[in-house]
């Protein structure tokens, strides 16, 4: 008792402050949860049950996951999309960061102009790249490709940046502590510099891989071939083939979040122990 | 091991030079402290032996052979940094390791010369641990460790004591100068801290604003310093200087010749010709407290106590004399009060005499 009277305020009381935050954020996860749910509950209710908008399901039933995952063309877009998302997140890991290394701590002529063209990338909408992209790969004979779904992802402006940041925290000692000690500036980059940025790693692989595991305009543009789709836009064929299948969709849906999730709980733990190296860091 | 020559080495960055032309030979195996105030260049200079700065003009020879345009790791020295910039993912044992990451040895003689490193620094407990679990002086050994592991042909340190805290500090510069006389390797050292510089160089250079002021042995330094920015840089606290004019042999203080009893004083510098402006050097500890009465010292200065800081051993005064103050050593048995008046004493040959124009020493 007596530890728990010389604790701070903060972790004895609870303030006004703190009530009002935790609601702002039950009502937030509610929010965010709900969809979820719906999603998962609907892929364990029978094709005569969907409209039946009960939470819990009153006849329960796997079979639509059966069904889903004895169809050839889901896992061909499961693999597809895995893929896809793994090379590109592995390629923006790769180059991103290597660029904004060179930019973080190289001075050359040109280094300001050439981060700000890359920074200006940003402002324009994807949609509107994505005509000269279909054009580009039309030409290229990319149409129907894995490349063709691919390559506009696999350097990004934003990972750029993002790992310029985190680059320019990394004390210069470091790197001329290991330039006395005979590396190349690639051996450099890859065993000194990038371990110590691994939490802005795992904040873009992360980003990175959600992002290409739910990219759906441009791979849709750039398929037309079955069995080069991709989840999103697999699913979406499920939902226009005959009738509308919910029931099909959002359990292919939740079969879909299975890797995000895997992926997110793998890199979290990462970004959380980046955050405590940094913190004792001499 | 080798020696080290700096011939007329220049830095400019841009318009701005920083290093103007230093000349500075390091013998094989010395032991060499640069020292100066922040921006006086030590560091450039360190950065530029190791081939982390270009070198803007001169000629710099390790080992008898120009190495201007040779990359750091064509010159095998090793440094060690201030901050230590260990690497916080990698455990000591392969922090050390990375020391010998060019090297052509065989794993398991590496693992050997990683465990003999290991020993010597007394790191051998932790090899397996990450610097995040490490104390600071450990973290320290560390960094030096990774420098010793591949027997190169000097050290470079690099005010690598300044971040532990004075306990730590003073241990440290022990172990280093232990290390350096087991190992009789050419070590270059930059310091801020003249205490450091005293203690660990065989030659200390003295820097300031790109240049170098005075190069020499530690006590040479100290009883000799060669202008007025070497004489106060070097010694704790530093030294006292007085304005004065020389007249015919004899010192002329103004106002403060009624505190400073200089009449009669033979053995001064010849150089001091009549009605030059001067400076009169006097370390605090070369002064003597004189008791009531007592006048048996050829200079005599009386003055009344601002301040006493007592250390312990011995205990600082802190005079006020007409112009100006001085500093002065007196035993930790004398009782000092503020506004005491008291008198202390000084050989003549502790006197060190400055021109006030040029700031040099006048011998």
């Amino acid at each position: 008792m007596s530890d728990a009277a010389k604790l701070p305020p903060a972790y004895g009381a609870v303030r006004p402050g703190r009530i009002i935050a935790w609601t702002i954020l039950f009502l937030g996860g509610i929010v965010m949860m709900t969809p979820l749910l719906f999603m998962f509950s609907t892929s364990l209710k029978s094709a005569g049950h969907v409209y039946d908008l009960r939470l819990i399901p009153e006849q329960p039933t796997l079979a639509n996951y059966v069904k889903v995952l004895s169809d050839g063309r889901f896992a061909r877009w499961f693999l597809n999309s895995t893929l896809i998302a793994t090379i590109v997140t592995l390629s923006c890991l790769f180059f991103d960061s290597l660029v904004a290394y060179t930019l973080a701590k190289f001075n050359f002529p040109g280094r300001r102009l050439v981060f700000l063209a890359i920074l200006s990338t940003l402002m324009i909408p994807t949609e509107m790249l994505v005509i000269p992209w279909y054009l580009m790969a039309s030409k290229l004979g990319w149409i129907d490709t894995y490349w063709g779904i691919m390559f506009p992802g696999m350097i990004t402006a934003f990972g750029v940046f993002l790992m310029k940041q985190f680059f320019e925290t990394v004390p210069n000692d470091f790197l001329e502590a290991a330039r006395v000690d005979g590396l190349n500036e690639f051996a450099i980059w890859w065993k000194v510099a990038l371990p110590l940025v691994t939490p802005a790693l795992s904040a873009l692989a992360i980003f990175t891989f959600l992002g290409n595991w739910t990219a759906f305009f441009w791979p849709l543009i750039v398929t037309t071939d079955q069995s080069l789709y991709t989840l999103p836009v697999g699913l979406s064929s499920f939902a226009v083939e005959q009738s509308i299948q919910w029931e099909l969709i959002m359990t292919g849906a939740a079969l879909a979040t299975i890797p995000t999730l895997a992926i997110f709980l793998f890199f979290q733990r990462y970004i959380v122990r980046g955050v405590m190296l940094a913190g004792v860091k001499g | 091991m080798a020696r080290i020559e700096l011939e007329q080495i220049v830095k400019r960055y841009g318009n701005i030079t920083t290093v103007h032309g230093i000349d500075l030979t390091i013998g094989d195996g010395e032991f060499v402290v640069l020292v100066g105030p922040s921006g006086c260049g030590k560091s450039t200079t360190l950065r530029m032996i190791a081939g982390l700065e270009a070198i803007s003009g001169g000629t710099l020879r390790i080992g008898g052979q120009v190495v201007n345009d040779h990359e750091p790791k064509h010159r095998n020295i090793a440094m060690v940094f201030q901050n230590y910039a260990i690497y916080p993912h990698l455990t000591v044992a392969q922090n050390i390791g990375f020391g010998l990451y060019t090297s052509k040895l065989s794993k398991a003689e590496k693992q050997a010369r990683i465990l003999e490193t290991a020993r010597t620094l007394s790191l051998e407990p932790y090899l397996e641990r990450r610097p995040a679990a490490l104390s600071g002086g450990q973290r320290q050994r560390v960094a030096i460790g990774r420098a010793m592991v591949r027997d190169p042909v000097a050290f470079l340190f690099d005010e690598p004591l300044s971040n532990l805290d004075a306990q730590l500090r003073g241990q440290m510069r022990l172990e280093i100068k232990q290390l350096h006389q087991r190992l009789g390797s050419t070590i270059v050292f930059v310091t801020h801290d003249q205490v450091e510089a005293m203690s660990l160089a065989d030659r200390i250079v003295v820097m300031r604003e790109g240049r170098i002021l005075q190069v020499g042995a530690p006590m040479d330094l100290y009883n000799r310093p060669a202008d007025i920015f070497t004489a106060r840089f070097i010694g704790t606290p530093e030294m006292n200087m007085l304005d004065a004019t020389s007249e015919s042999g004899r010192l002329n203080m103004g106002a403060n010749a009624g505190a400073v009893d200089l009449s009669g004083i033979a053995g001064l510098p010849q150089g001091i010709g009549a009605g030059r402006p001067i400076v009169l050097g006097l370390r605090p500890q070369e002064l003597t407290l004189l008791a009531d009465g007592r006048n048996d010292f050829p200079i005599r200065i009386e003055g009344k106590v601002r301040v006493a800081e007592p250390h312990g051993s011995e205990t600082f005064v802190m005079l006020d004399l007409p112009l100006g103050h001085i500093v002065a050593r007196a035993p930790s048995t004398a009782a000092f009060k503020p506004g005491d008046a008291v008198a202390f004493g000084a050989e003549t040959g502790s006197l060190r005499v400055f021109d006030r124009q040029t700031e040099k020493l006048i011998e």
